[in-house]
């Protein structure tokens, strides 16, 4: 980044920390973007002349006689229609081997939209796997994160649900993902034909974790600016958010910082829900939907980092291996997605909700008869019956190699009430088994 | 002269100010950022300096940039209007403001200046009046406003003149006023107040006794809430807090509704934007959003207004209440006001209570509650505040400050139960867990036997009894197997289940089912108490599930028919035919 040449030089640092350095300097703003011997920083605190900046890439090897430079703005991307089919850092610089954006430059992480302006979410995203499209259908405007285990091949579903998804755009948000990840997205997009419509911005473990601050806010301001200016329908993904969460740790923590749960910083939830309230219908027909992911730690989800993201998402993804099938499921019991109620029998059949919630209910009866048998305990005919059904549900609705149709999805499920169940087992309303599920005694 | 300052530190929101003369804590003032004002409120006060904190994104902000105190503290502006809009924390009108984005420092009027309101006078020259007595009244939307006496008015006054019924704006004067010591003073349609000060200008405050109708069948039934009560929702994320709350705001039986949405998604609020204007209320046949206002400060709105948006919205129900009227307030969710609190109590390096809360939260929560309640007013009308907030915690861990501060002050508990919300049982209250304390007040009961009935009360309890037997036998049937048990025990079982599916689940989105008018509510009850007093003949155990599924099937079958209906009376019958077909003594009444 270049220094112009009214801009004054710093050269005495007073403090330095492990992520900070300190030092007199007026004039400056709240925010301000930095450079320390050519090291990104951003203004976090001032204490009269004492200006305290947040070295991004860390502050080893920092001396206390370090060039500084205030750039006189906060954070900025350059944003144009040349940003489609280009890698980025966490910066917004290219990593690609391209040329510089020469477009017009925004601040990220601008304000927030006047909730009254919002229009309210209504398009149905179609996935072809039916423990989204039937249980948690997805809905543009929607924020959701997959909530996995690190095992679980998280990056790879949300990477088939993006190219599905018919969005005009979709923007990765890279951070702290293993460089084999990073080009497994590269190829993936590339293979797919589809690169003219994806934008990534990515940190990698290669990169220091502080970094990886930023990505987020570069991705939505990218999406922002489709989405507003072009009035298109972006997709954002942002994975790994749990890697996002420890970063804001570990500066707060460098920070002296009182922490709160498991050493999170006490406005987690506020630093969260910035981000993922970016995720909006907008009135003139532009759209920003965001899919993260959350990786959990022995599937603890009272951890403060899935449990703030749950408050704040509009449902969440759970992946997890079902044994008795060996594939991995979208797990109905754990998954919710809270838009659903927009779309579920209004944009799709009027028996949806009711089929999807008594196959769910007809699930949960199955995983109470396994309990017995794990008890000891000898099953009834109906615990059988439910135990079978389970089966063939999972196979062919549950899990994440199904792709087909919702009119199909409940259909099957209708197949399959009708070879298990009678009708009154299923407690669907009457006037919809009469219409749908004529089969049914 | 008004006190100045200029900023001399910046941490996020907290900005430190030294200022030039007197200030008071609590107190408002404005930072002249770059020719746009930023609302900020003094949280503290050192020697030299002040602590305020930024409404706003402190972004770009620089020291030495002066600031302005006002004088007063955070005050809301109360009058005609108020109703159907929708404000933000600081009672600015959202939808007054340009453009898709939230612009920094852009406060726009709460009231319409410009607008001509038909007044008619109550009081005449010569009355005596104080603070909060009628002196007026408009018609706003179907509610008829009073123009009271301004609650700061202290002692006694005499009305010394009032307008004739006419057209007048908010800011005209209309009526003047004599204090004790023969100043004059006038009075328009407008006053303001300070938000974090409660309004009292009423007579008495007695215990509540009320039974307020919700159409939500296990909290009217089993943990009913009164006018002017208050209770709280704590529950796990995705339990249906949120719901639980829309459901009350339709259905509630109260003459306005005030939500506070604070630090939660701004989807929910689009919700109640979209579906409100569209939706009747079925007492008066208008729509909904006609009684209803709004206070959103979502999530991803300033931090620092999220305190200050339910003490707004509570200055408003209280307002509103004077006028002796109903109101309902909700706030979802208070956690998020307590996290407020708390990020700022950690910038101020305050020394931290349990999880970092700052150490006053109990006393701030109990404080808050106490300002709901049912209250008569000077002129011998009554009015109420009803205040139901959601909770939060953290984990799903209702052993957490918050909740715990709040199931001290709020006397009705609804907890939702992360068990029943995975298992799809909505709305998931676990209505053995919580509770409500009026149902012990005598004047509860007084109440509810004369306008519901007077086996009202022992019907619920014995109800209740029902489901905590079930829950007991089904631990016994999980330990000792299915065929380790007396067939009866399947049977106790099965008929608490008959209760849970059929009073306590309720489809939250089902035209009909959603909600629950008192005497149907009290017609299901009966009938599901005389199958659990009903004896069937069973031959083994197997029989048991499939014969309850298929009452439990009808019995849900009826409540998504239109009560009396001819569908409803079919099911009925049809119910009928399936007990008799296993019920040892015949039961004519079913
Ligand atoms: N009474 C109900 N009937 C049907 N579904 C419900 C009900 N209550 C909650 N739900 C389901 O649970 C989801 C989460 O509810 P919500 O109120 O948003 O939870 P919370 O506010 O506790 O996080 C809803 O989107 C809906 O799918
Ligand atoms: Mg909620």
């Amino acid at each position: 980044m270049e220094t112009t040449a009214f801009q004054k030089i710093h050269t005495k640092v007073d403090q330095i920390t492990k992520a900070t350095c300190s030092l007199h300097a007026t004039g400056v703003g709240n925010e301000e973007m930095a450079l320390v011997n050519d090291r990104l920083a951003q203004v976090v605190k001032i204490e009269g002349d004492l200006v305290t900046l947040q070295i991004f890439s860390g502050t080893e090897g920092i001396p206390t006689n370090a060039e500084v430079v205030f750039l006189g703005h906060a954070p900025q991307l350059a944003v144009g229609d040349e940003l489609a089919g280009r890698f980025f850092n966490a910066y917004g610089q290219p990593i690609d081997g391209g040329p510089e954006i020469d477009g017009k430059l925004i601040e990220i992480g601008g304000p927030s939209v006047n909730p009254v302006r919002r229009k309210q979410p209504s398009e149905l995203i179609a996935t072809g796997i039916a423990g989204i499209d039937l249980n948690n259908t997805l809905v543009t405007g929607q924020k959701i994160p997959f909530f996995a285990d690190p095992d679980q091949p998280y990056n790879q579903v949300m990477a088939m649900v993006a190219l599905r998804a018919k969005a005009d755009k979709i923007i990765l948000g890279g951070m702290g993902i293993t460089n084999d990840d990073y080009l497994f997205f590269k190829n993936l997009f590339e293979n797919a034909g589809a690169i003219d419509r994806i934008i990534s911005f990515v940190n990698t473990t290669e990169n220091p974790p502080v970094e990886r601050l930023l990505v987020p806010d570069m991705a939505l301001s990218a999406a922002e600016y489709f989405a507003v200016e072009k009035n298109q329908n972006v997709l954002v993904l942002l994975t790994d958010m749990t890697l996002y969460a420890d970063a804001l740790s570990i500066v707060s923590n460098r920070m002296d910082q009182i922490p709160s749960k498991d050493s999170m910083p006490g406005s987690l939830y506020s630093d969260l829900a910035k981000l993922y309230e970016k995720a909006v219908q907008f009135p003139d027909g532009g759209s920003i939907t965001i899919i993260a992911v959350t990786t959990l730690s022995g599937g603890d989800i009272t951890h403060a980092i899935p449990d703030n993201t749950g408050y704040i998402t509009e449902g969440q993804l759970f992946l997890r291996k079902e044994t008795d099938i060996g594939k991995v499921i979208i797990d109905p019991f754990r998954s919710l997605s809270r838009l659903k109620q927009l779309v579920i029998g209004k944009k799709t059949r009027e028996d949806h909700p009711q089929v999807m919630n008594a196959a769910i209910r007809l699930y949960a009866d199955a995983a109470n008869a396994k309990t017995k048998i794990e008890n000891g305990f000898d099953l009834t005919d109906y615990d059988k019956r439910t135990m079978s059904f389970a089966k063939d549900y999972a196979n062919e609705l549950l899990a994440i190699d199904i792709n087909i149709e919702i009119d199909t999805m409940i259909d099957t499920a209708w197949k399959l009430f009708d070879k298990y169940f009678s009708h009154a087992e299923t407690g669907i309303k009457a006037e919809l088994v009469e219409k749908y599920g004529k089969q049914i005694k | 002269m008004a006190t100045t300052g200029k900023v001399v530190g910046i941490i996020s929101n907290l900005v430190v100010v030294k200022v030039s003369g007197p200030v008071s804590q609590n107190e408002i003032c404005y930072i002249n950022h770059d020719a746009v004002k930023l609302m900020a409120e003094v949280i503290r006060i050192g020697s030299e300096n002040a602590y305020i904190q930024v409404f706003e994104s402190t972004r770009g902000l620089k020291t030495g940039t002066p600031v302005e105190f006002t004088g007063h503290m955070l005050e809301a502006t109360l009058g005609p209007g108020i109703l159907s809009k929708n404000f933000d924390g600081l009672q600015h009108d959202l939808d007054k403001m340009e453009g898709v984005f939230l612009q920094k420092g852009d406060y726009t009027h709460p009231l319409e200046v410009d607008k001509d309101w038909s007044f008619k006078p109550l009081a005449k020259v010569g009355d005596e009046v104080e603070a909060g007595s009628w002196l007026g009244e408009v018609t706003e939307n179907w509610i008829a406003h009073k123009i009271m006496v301004p609650f700061k008015f202290k002692g006694d006054f005499k009305v010394k003149k009032i307008v004739v019924a006419g057209d007048y704006k908010i800011e005209d004067t209309i009526a003047i006023l004599e204090d004790e010591d023969g100043n004059e003073h006038e009075v328009s349609m407008i006053q303001k107040w300070p938000v974090k000060v409660p309004i009292k200008t009423y007579k008495n405050k007695p215990r509540p006794a009320k039974f307020l109708e919700t159409g939500i069948r296990v909290i009217d039934s089993f943990t009913p809430i009164v006018e002017g009560g208050t209770g709280f929702i704590p529950g796990p994320f995705g339990t249906g807090k949120t719901v639980l709350q829309h459901a009350l705001s339709k259905q509630a039986d109260a003459d306005m509704i005030v939500v506070a949405a604070c630090g939660e998604r701004a989807n929910e609020v689009v919700e109640i934007f979209a579906e409100f204007p569209e939706l009747d209320d079925p007492r008066t046949g208008r729509k909904l959003m006609e009684r209803t206002t709004i206070i959103a400060n979502t999530s991803n709105m300033p931090v620092a207004a999220r305190e200050a948006s339910v003490y707004t919205a509570m200055t408003i129900a209280e307002y509103y209440r004077s006028m002796g009227l109903k109101i309902l307030l909700l706030a979802d969710s208070t956690s998020r006001w307590a996290q407020a609190l708390r990020e700022m109590s950690n910038r101020m390096e305050e020394l931290p209570g349990p999880d970092a809360f700052p150490m006053d939260l109990p006393a701030i929560i109990s404080n808050f509650y106490s300002r709901a309640g049912f209250v008569n007013l000077n002129n011998g009308e009554t009015g109420s505040v009803t205040f139901i907030g959601t909770v939060s915690p953290a984990g799903g861990n209702l052993k957490e400050p918050v909740t715990e501060a709040t199931k001290k002050a709020a006397r009705c508990f609804y907890a939702l139960s992360q068990n029943r919300a995975d298992s799809k049982r909505y709305p998931a209250i676990d209505a053995v867990e919580s509770y409500s304390k009026y149902l012990e007040y005598p004047e509860y009961v007084d109440y509810v036997s004369k306008a519901i009935s007077p086996k009202w009360v022992d019907n619920i309890l014995e109800a209740r009894n029902i489901l905590v037997r079930g829950r007991e036998t089904y631990e016994q049937i999980n330990i000792l197997g299915d065929d380790g048990v007396p067939i009866h025990y399947h049977e106790t079982f099965w008929k608490s289940e008959v209760i849970d599916f059929v009073i306590l689940q309720q489809d939250a989105f089902d035209k009909i089912d959603a909600s629950t008018p008192i005497e149907r509510q009290q017609y299901m009850l009966e009938k599901v108490l005389n199958i659990n007093n009903t004896k069937f003949a069973f031959e083994h155990f197997e029989e048991v599930n499939p014969y309850f599924k298929k009452i439990i099937n009808v019995l849900k079958q009826m409540n998504y028919s239109e009560f009396e209906s001819e569908q409803f009376k079919k099911f009925e019958k049809e119910l009928g035919e399936i007990i008799n077909e296993k019920a040892v003594v015949e039961t004519k009444q079913i």
